[in-house]
């Protein structure tokens, strides 16, 4: 199983750039409203044609500008799971359903089928009723239910929970990884947030103003996003202009010029650290550094301390901490260390060398 | 009482009112898609006998269709003579009609989510039955608004219809022609009947269009 993307297309003052490949399971497109996503995502499927590159699904070619091959959406195989889930709002959920089984023309195996997906997807009983009977969470379902008849090579996942409030949204989500556990093809799931990308995805790649920055292993891009974007996007909250002073080590000037040392080896092209907001700690002796609280919020579960180091430029503004609740102190701390392995060495462009996507 | 005129009427509004609705439809379809300055120009044209007082599109069909004309000789060859024949009377009223459809049928088709059109595509859906069995579905309300107010202007047309087929009883008379005439000839009783009859057409239309939106209110509750 693969899917290979690299196509251009330009749309008024923005562009599109987008090249990455990957091998299979879930792979998230993680990017600020406006970053191109969900224009990638419509590439993919043949809504919208790119100016130029290639799309091959499985050994398939979907899109070649160059060998003029640009395959119509139904002939792609691949499913689209639409923000508003798009179900055709004058159909039951039954003939819904029906639309992916025209072709089925055996009576009894359509029947088997809906009855089959309506199991899967917790539908019986909602067979009669029209889109507008069904809650949020219930519609995604037929949606789901309607693409997965078609049996797509490729499930595109279009912010699947934006239409949904949060609680829905934290029920959904088990469900939905569940269903993509079972899916034996590869879904792209497009979203603008991290928990949701950290949740459901295996690898997840970062798209910023039409550009892909980096494609990595989920858990691993959080832990070294490389990217300065990206670690923005990964939601690294203290980010700020850094230099090289060895190999293991970066000075921060706007922090009152501090060293701090680093578990990830530092390139010669760094521009800045991230250091995300729960990463201090009042015990790490290491990186260690004194500092003076500016503001406190209070949250249900946690504190947000707001805070500056000794000659910190004017400029620069406040750091952020997170810590639970259990672990803040009535008195004021004066001192805060960073585990080297928080401190995130950044890049405007990162170093590739090393890393190719995984094809 | 020669019921002529009712049937001439009836028949023209009936051939014109189904002439238009795809005619219509065909065009609010195509032209949302062109780009912008074609767009704008296309539909200044489409919509120009909407706005144009129907004695002129008259003047204009007689430039076409005359039988002194280029176009109006070569039909004639054909044997096809619009000037002072019923059929002459079918394209006055798809022409007066034919923006009311256009506009209406383009209005619904602008605010026609294109999402349930792409999601067709991806369920491999072809772009026929999409258009017929998602689209138009869709869309419905205002199509039909659109028919209706096409046959009902289609059957009240009266100054391009003069101009370009006239007055012939048993010929081109048609209901709005016939109550002119005769309370022009001091028929008053002749054309207080008339008009009853086109009353009771246009209610009885209407009233059609009433029952059939509350039948699919119904079906959407059920």
């Amino acid at each position: 199983m693969s899917l290979t993307v690299d196509i251009h297309k330009r749309a008024g003052t923005f562009s599109l750039d987008a090249a990455f490949s990957t091998g299979g399971g879930v792979m998230g497109l993680l990017g600020a409203s406006g970053s191109g996503k969900s224009m990638t995502l419509q590439c993919i499927a043949g809504i919208q044609r790119p100016d130029r590159g290639r799309i091959v699904l499985n050994g398939a070619t979907l899109f070649d500008s160059q060998r003029g091959i640009d395959l119509p959406p139904q002939s792609r195989g691949v499913g689209y799971l639409f923000q508003s889930y798009a179900l055709f709002p004058h159909m039951t959920v039954r003939q819904n359903l029906l639309c992916s089984l025209r072709r089925e023309r055996d009576r009894a195996a359509r029947e088997r089928e809906l009855r089959a997906v309506a199991a899967l997807l917790h539908l019986e009983g909602l067979e009669n009723r029209r889109p507008h009977q069904l809650s949020g969470g219930q519609q995604q379902r037929v949606a789901l239910a309607r693409i997965l008849l078609n049996r797509p090579a490729l499930l595109l996942l279009d912010e699947p929970f934006s239409a949904l409030d949060s609680h829905l949204r934290d029920l959904l989500q088990p469900e939905l990884k569940a269903l993509l556990a079972g899916f034996d093809g590869q879904a792209l799931l497009v979203t603008h947030s991290r928990d949701e990308a950290y949740r459901l995805c295996g690898e997840t790649a970062v798209i910023d103003g039409g550009r892909l920055l980096v494609q990595k292993e989920t858990h691993a891009l959080f832990a070294d996003p490389e990217h300065r974007e990206a670690a923005r996007l990964t939601g690294c909250k203290n980010i700020v202009d850094a230099r090289r002073t060895g190999d293991h080590e970066v000075e921060v000037p706007a922090w009152g010029g501090i060293r701090l040392k680093t578990a990830i080896p530092v390139g010669e092209t760094l521009c800045a650290v991230g250091i995300r907001a729960h990463d201090f700690s009042l015990e790490t002796a290491e990186n260690r550094f004194p500092i003076q609280v500016t503001d406190q919020l209070e949250e249900p579960f946690e504190w947000v301390v707001r805070f500056r180091c000794a000659g910190q430029s004017p400029a620069a503004p406040d750091l952020w901490w997170r810590l639970p609740k259990s672990q803040k102190s009535a008195d004021c701390p004066r001192a805060l260390g960073v585990a080297p392995a928080a401190v995130l060495p950044l890049y405007a462009e990162p170093p590739r060398t090393e890393r190719k996507p995984s094809p | 009482m020669d019921w002529y005129p009712l049937w001439n009427s009836l028949r023209i509004a009936a051939i014109a009112s189904v002439l238009v609705f795809f005619a219509g439809i065909a065009a609010a379809y195509y032209v949302a898609r062109l780009p912008r300055l074609l767009k704008g120009v296309l539909d200044v044209a489409l919509t120009l006998p909407l706005v144009l007082p129907p004695t002129v599109c008259g003047y204009f069909l007689l430039l076409l269709f005359g039988n002194q004309r280029p176009l109006g000789l070569l039909l004639a060859q054909l044997g096809i003579k619009f000037v002072m024949t019923w059929y002459g009377g079918v394209l006055t009223a798809a022409v007066v009609a034919f923006p009311l459809m256009y506009r209406t049928a383009r209005g619904a088709f602008e605010s026609f989510d294109e999402t349930l059109a792409h999601a067709g595509q991806t369920l491999g859906l072809s772009n026929l039955y999409i258009f017929w069995r998602i689209r138009m579905p869709v869309c419905r309300q205002g199509i039909l608004a659109g028919a209706v107010l096409a046959f009902a202007r289609a059957l009240g047309e009266y100054g391009a219809t003069s101009m370009l087929i006239g007055y012939t009883p048993g010929k081109t008379a048609t209901i709005s022609t016939t109550v002119y005439q005769l309370w022009r000839t001091n028929d008053g009783a002749g054309a207080f009947r008339w008009v009853l009859v086109n009353l009771a057409i246009s209610a009885a239309v209407l009233l059609a269009v009433n029952l059939l939106e509350r039948r699919e209110k119904k079906g959407a509750a059920a």
